[in-house]
């Protein structure tokens, strides 16, 4: 018989993907994420919610080492990417072809429909065209765009609408084959339905890598995360199973406040 | 409701006016462009003839072809280009893709500026010190089509390196995270759709090379010239200079063989601009966001 005590002892033992202690980041001087400490297991979804402007995006893109694209982003603390310090390595690269990224402005690069999804398989070095074959169409249904696409995939990514493109985006990420998939308020461009559609893949695709969900809808954070986390003005607030936060059983008001919509 | 006000009257009729104003503007452009090929079609026309075209001035240059002078223009020009364009177009690229922003930047892009204000003759003399000169190239093609090259390679950085930047930054940021080196994201995505713009760059820089004299007069542009360059190391004739002699230099020409020459340059250039253009616009046809 498995006591209380001895399940936590289990959970803990779940392997970690990301170990953040202590990050704090800066634009200039002024503060957009103070010292965040969380981890992120294996084969879970990981919701983030929050109003804006609380650093959930810069998060993100201090995983992937998107810092270093904006000058004046400075970054403190340690981030710790199946126990490798991800601040310490050189081979960004790596790092970043092993995490996919959607983020909530779609970006359909100006390349068909089809190398899109090909362009980061081919960066990694596969050239068959029947590999690729497989991959485009595995992608691009997972991400609910195969049956629009499918007669034109040669046709221009960055001329599909907006829901389309940011389908295009997301099946760019999964073409990855990431470790973690880190997705900023996708539904933003897509209609109701389509959402729907997407969050049953993101369900099937936990059992083979790690998601963290950004999320502007809370009620989008507690269909899908195992765990969610609350960010406020640049701190987190509180990190809970999902189900507690939102059975209101979080520890903190303002997390209340904010899940039942008080504010934010 | 919809009654015509009065001021409604006078808001139509200060529009129409200004309208007609900008149209007027527009068309004096077009102006000196007509007038001057007018002319030299006119004055010129009837000189134009495959003979004129492909024999070699005689009488002193009071009469023959200009063969040998077109001959040189298309060499100074092509061998400038093979030097300023991957020159440009590299140093493009590592301004727009790779250069921090920071003081080392900033004098470089300055100086590019500068460079592009240089007058023609400064050019000219520091061809000869560099060149001709320094390099011992003598009065050459080669030293000709350098400072030919030096003195067009600010039209080619720049304007290669604005339709670099026109590539919106999300496509870039898109391709590096997914673990694409900066030079995998040039090759793939930016280049591709920078090329358009870069092409715009090289045609106003062939135009430029090609009716340019002061930088040719000392560095290897002869005033006449008995036969054909055989290597970059020999002297030419070119076209511009040729206008220039045949116009000043020698008594006795036909009114009509200048024109002729002027002519021929400005077909040179404007059959190049328009091949380049068509190229284009067939590029821009396909429209890619």
């Amino acid at each position: 018989m498995v006591t209380s005590a001895e399940a936590v002892v289990e959970d803990v033992k779940q392997p970690l993907k990301l170990d953040v202690r202590d990050l704090s980041i800066y634009y200039a001087d002024t503060p957009a994420l103070e010292n965040v400490t969380l981890d992120v297991r294996e084969h879970e979804i990981f919701g983030i919610i929050g109003p804006a402007n609380a650093g959930k995006t810069s998060f993100l893109k201090t995983i992937n080492r998107m810092d270093m694209f904006t000058s004046n982003m400075k970054v403190q603390g340690d981030i710790y990417f199946n126990g490798f310090d991800i601040r310490k390595t050189r081979n960004i690269y790596a790092l970043r072809s092993r995490i996919g990224v959607v983020f909530p402005l779609p970006v359909g690069l100006p390349l068909t429909i089809y190398e899109n999804v090909a362009l980061a398989p081919r960066l990694s070095g596969v050239s068959n065209k029947a590999e690729l074959d497989i991959m485009v169409e595995r992608c691009l249904t997972r991400a609910a765009l195969w049956d629009e696409v499918k007669d034109r995939l040669d046709s221009l990514g960055s001329l599909l609408s907006g829901g389309q493109q940011q389908r295009l985006t997301i099946a760019r990420a999964l073409s990855q084959e990431p470790d973690v998939l880190m997705l900023d308020e996708f539904s933003i461009a897509v209609d109701p339905v389509t959402t729907m559609r997407i969050e049953d893949v993101l369900k099937e695709l936990k059992s083979e890598m790690t998601i963290i969900l950004v999320t502007n809808l809370v009620q989008q954070a507690r269909r899908l995360a195992d765990r969610t986390a609350f960010f406020l003005e640049g701190k987190c607030v509180e990190i809970g199973d999902t189900e507690d936060l939102f059975t209101g059983n979080a520890k903190q008001q303002s997390t209340i406040d904010y899940i039942e919509g008080k504010f934010g | 409701m919809f009654e015509i006000s009065e001021l409604n009257k006078r808001n139509q009729k200060t529009q129409k006016l200004f309208q007609i104003l900008f149209l007027m503007m527009t068309l004096m452009l077009i102006a000196p462009v007509v007038i001057i090929l007018g002319t030299l079609i006119y004055k010129g026309g009837a000189i134009i003839s495959v003979d004129f075209l492909f024999t070699a001035p005689t009488d002193g240059m009071t009469a023959g072809g200009i063969f040998p002078a077109l001959f040189g223009t298309v060499w100074l020009v092509a061998v400038a280009l093979l030097v300023s364009v991957p020159v440009g177009v590299a140093a493009a690229i590592y301004l727009s893709e790779y250069a921090p922003d920071n003081w080392l930047t900033r004098i470089i892009n300055l100086a590019i500026i500068n460079l592009a204000g240089v007058p023609s003759i400064v050019h000219a003399l520091f061809g000869v010190g560099a060149f001709v000169i320094f390099f011992k190239f003598g009065t050459s093609i080669l030293a000709a089509s350098l400072t030919l090259a030096i003195m067009t390679l600010p039209v080619v950085i720049v304007a290669s390196k604005e339709s670099l930047q026109a590539v919106p930054k999300a496509f870039r940021e898109a391709c590096w995270n997914m673990g694409a080196t900066r030079w995998q994201t040039i090759r793939r995505v930016v280049l591709p759709n920078a090329v358009s713009g870069i092409l715009t760059g090289v045609i106003l820089e062939v135009s430029r090379t090609t009716g340019e004299t002061a930088p040719i007069m000392f560095t290897g542009a002869a005033f006449f010239l008995p036969f054909l360059p055989q290597s970059v190391f020999d002297q030419t004739m070119a076209l511009s200079l040729h206008l220039f002699v045949v116009s000043t230099q020698v008594p006795g020409v036909p009114d009509e063989l200048p024109y002729g020459v002027a002519l021929v340059l400005i077909g040179m250039v404007l059959l190049m601009n328009s091949v380049s253009i068509a190229f284009r616009m067939y590029l821009r046809g396909q429209k890619k966001w």
